[in-house]
């Protein structure tokens, strides 16, 4: 993998509400390096979100950063000005939504759209803007672009209006594209279209991406590397391969068991639901819902224990007296096949 | 299917189309006919636009379909004119809800939620049965006895559906729609979801219709499957069959889009484009959905018979294409 462009150093958000402060970001660490995909894997108020949001500035007023680093070409993003933000938003770090029709203007022709990153990043003129904007229409896949570059968005289908999003962020070749669930709205076969057009610009304008998701099948298609976040952390980080094939926490063992596949026959749901993050629990935050816990899980957080070179997880079971237990059988299942890899590999 | 087995639901020839006579009719559910037997569940997959939805709702009778019959227990559903007629058709088909926001009033207690189709039906004698009957009911979901005196806005989305579950199950329904009843719900919640419905279903010996999107799912919970395009049906048959055994292109090619939690096959994953002229009709070949295999339909004219016999042959001769998922 080439350069690290961007290190996340324990970052810790709280949010302000009614209710107290909710500790929505606890010490959250990864790194993103040139021309890579990362995808952060999480159920709703994970943090995985509120994670990328900050990566943008773009946190909502009632969010407070207590603590951590963003470092992005040796620079903190926290400690930016929303002036120069404003510089880097749109231009070095692009971001797309999960919503298609609320991330555009129904007013505005979508040409002009495209176009408006040009003119206020690059100051390119109006003009030549709209040339490139016709371009990158093309390059994403519009059909008679130069007819459909004069049209609003409501004349565009679902899929249509997200490869428009996607210009849109693509149109300056931003070096991180922030992508929050981007195809969740989308049906199956125009997701498939959207996550094929996403890998090919990758390829060719060399950005990298930070891929956010609840759903694994979209992240084994995706992703270089994953990381997993529970209730406001990440528990478990590694390559692609080995979060599906040898992942270490009881988390990710329950997200693989309870996705169905094409052959399975049983699900195996993950009882009870994340804990409460104005009151996070003092251990490891899944102890509540892990049928493995010990009783040290109540009592301390675990630290990350480093599974390879590229793998960490942080859960007790990993640690040299934990007890040996056998995981799920389709987790067993899944070891397997790595032991096969990892032998063929050698 | 074995014909022995008693058929709950008896769609013929359904049909329902919106703006009729105007410029715009849009026909979201054109011509479609299938039979729910008892005990199975159904599934009913399309993408967004298909019609599904709208096949749900004409079913249950929420629209008057614009023409085709709906025979529910040997009885058609349009011909019910007497309250009586109706209140016991009502009782006997519930629905659940995709989104357990939307459908839940957050004005009302959860006791009061559950229990309106239970005031509608008489079935509490007083005060202590009505509120007997719904803490039973929520421990039947897998909460707590004492929710009954909260509101929808303290429970969590999987927690509300669990509400939308037991409000349908209030009046002993023998039958009930499910309209994309986990779309809206985490993964990990999506399961408990699916899983509940799965063992109501054992345990109450009820007949489901599930409508979504999600083909992993539906294939997961289904016995058998119906494949819903521009409002037409295009396949049906067991789900195994339908999923590992696709005969119509347009179920070959949403099959080889879902996404897989496995890299390994991903990286090698084909994708089956689909051209959907292939619908249309020609003159003089009429299509309808026609038995390939036993109890394996697929919509086509009479001359396509035989390809797509060849098609189910060639699967016979070949080992399915498996993900070693």
């Amino acid at each position: 993998m080439g350069e690290r462009i961007l290190d996340v150093k324990n970052l810790q958000i709280d949010f302000h509400t009614y209710a107290g402060e909710v500790k929505a970001i606890r010490n959250v660490s990864f790194h993103l390096d040139k021309g890579e995909t990362l995808a952060i894997v999480g159920e709703s108020g994970s943090g995985k979100s509120v994670t990328t949001k900050s990566l943008m500035g773009l946190l909502a007023n009632n969010a407070k950063i207590v603590g951590g680093s963003i470092m992005y070409h040796g620079e903190d993003i926290l400690k930016k000005s929303e002036k120069q933000m404003q510089n880097i938003r749109g231009k070095d770090i692009a971001m797309i939504f999960q919503d298609p029709m609320t991330s555009l203007d129904p007013t505005m022709k979508i040409g002009r759209q495209i176009a408006e990153p040009l003119m206020k990043h690059k100051n390119v003129e109006k003009k030549k803007a709209l040339a490139q904007a016709l371009e990158i229409l093309k390059l994403v896949g519009i059909d008679h672009a130069e007819k459909r570059i004069n049209e609003y968005p409501h004349q565009f289908s679902g899929g249509q209006r997200q490869r428009i999003v996607i210009a849109i962020a693509l149109v300056c070749y931003p070096e991180i594209l922030i992508a929050d669930e981007p195809t969740t709205a989308l049906d199956v076969t125009i997701q498939a279209q959207i996550l094929d057009l996403m890998k090919e610009l990758q390829q060719k304008i060399e950005t990298s991406i930070i891929f956010i998701t609840h759903d694994l099948g979209v992240v084994a298609g995706m992703a270089d590397r994953v990381a997993v976040m529970y209730a406001g952390q990440i528990i478990e980080y590694g390559s692609v391969d080995e979060i599906f094939y040898n992942p270490q926490h009881p988390y990710t063992w329950g997200l693989l068991n309870s996705m169905p596949t094409l052959s399975s026959t049983d699900l195996e749901a993950i009882p009870g639901t994340p804990p409460d993050l104005l009151d996070p629990p003092k251990g490891d935050p899944f102890a509540a819902r892990n049928p493995y816990a010990m009783k040290i899980d109540a009592e301390e957080k675990p630290p990350f224990f480093k599974v390879s070179d590229t793998h960490f997880a942080s859960t007790w079971l990993l640690h040299p007296d934990a007890p040996k237990i056998t995981p799920p059988d389709e987790i067993v299942r899944r070891q397997a096949i790595f032991a096969k890899m990892q032998a063929n590999a050698n | 299917m074995p014909e022995n087995r008693k058929k709950v639901l008896e769609v013929k020839h359904l049909k329902q189309y919106f703006g009729v006579g105007k410029p715009g009719m849009v026909k979201a559910v054109d011509d479609i006919s299938f039979d729910i037997y008892e005990g199975e569940v159904f599934g009913l997959v399309g993408e967004s636009g298909s019609g599904k939805t709208t096949a749900g709702r004409s079913i249950i009778h929420l629209y008057n379909p614009t023409d085709g019959q709906i025979i529910f227990n040997g009885k058609d559903v349009s011909s019910f004119k007497s309250k009586k007629d109706k209140l016991e058709f009502t009782r006997n088909m519930q629905m659940i809800f995709q989104d357990p926001q939307a459908s839940l009033n957050p004005r009302m207690t959860v006791e009061d939620i559950i229990a309106e189709g239970i005031d509608v039906h008489h079935l509490a004698k007083d005060k202590a049965d009505r509120r007997q009957k719904v803490e039973d009911l929520l421990e039947t979901v897998g909460l707590n006895r004492d929710h009954a005196s909260r509101y929808p806005h303290e429970f969590s989305g999987g927690q509300r559906q669990r509400i939308g579950i037991a409000r349908a199950l209030a009046v002993e329904p023998s039958f009930i729609i499910a309209d994309e009843p986990i779309s809206a719900l985490d993964v990990s919640i999506q399961a408990q979801v699916v899983n509940l419905m799965k063992e109501l279903q054992e345990q109450k010996g009820l007949t489901y219709l599930f409508i979504a999107h999600d083909l992993s799912m539906v294939k997961y919970i289904s016995d058998r499957i119906g494949v819903l395009h521009f409002g037409r049906l295009l396949e049906v048959g067991p789900a195994d069959d339908v999923y590992l055994k696709p005969l119509h292109d347009y179920t070959k090619s949403l099959i080889s889009a879902v996404p897989e939690p496995d890299p390994e096959f991903e990286r090698t994953r084909k994708r089956v484009p689909y051209d959907a002229s292939i619908e249309q009709d020609k003159e003089g070949q009429p299509r309808k959905l026609r038995e390939i295999t036993p109890g394996h339909f697929v919509r086509c004219s009479e001359e396509e018979v035989s390809f797509y016999q060849e098609r189910a042959a060639s699967y016979e001769k070949k080992a399915p294409e498996v993900p070693n998922v």
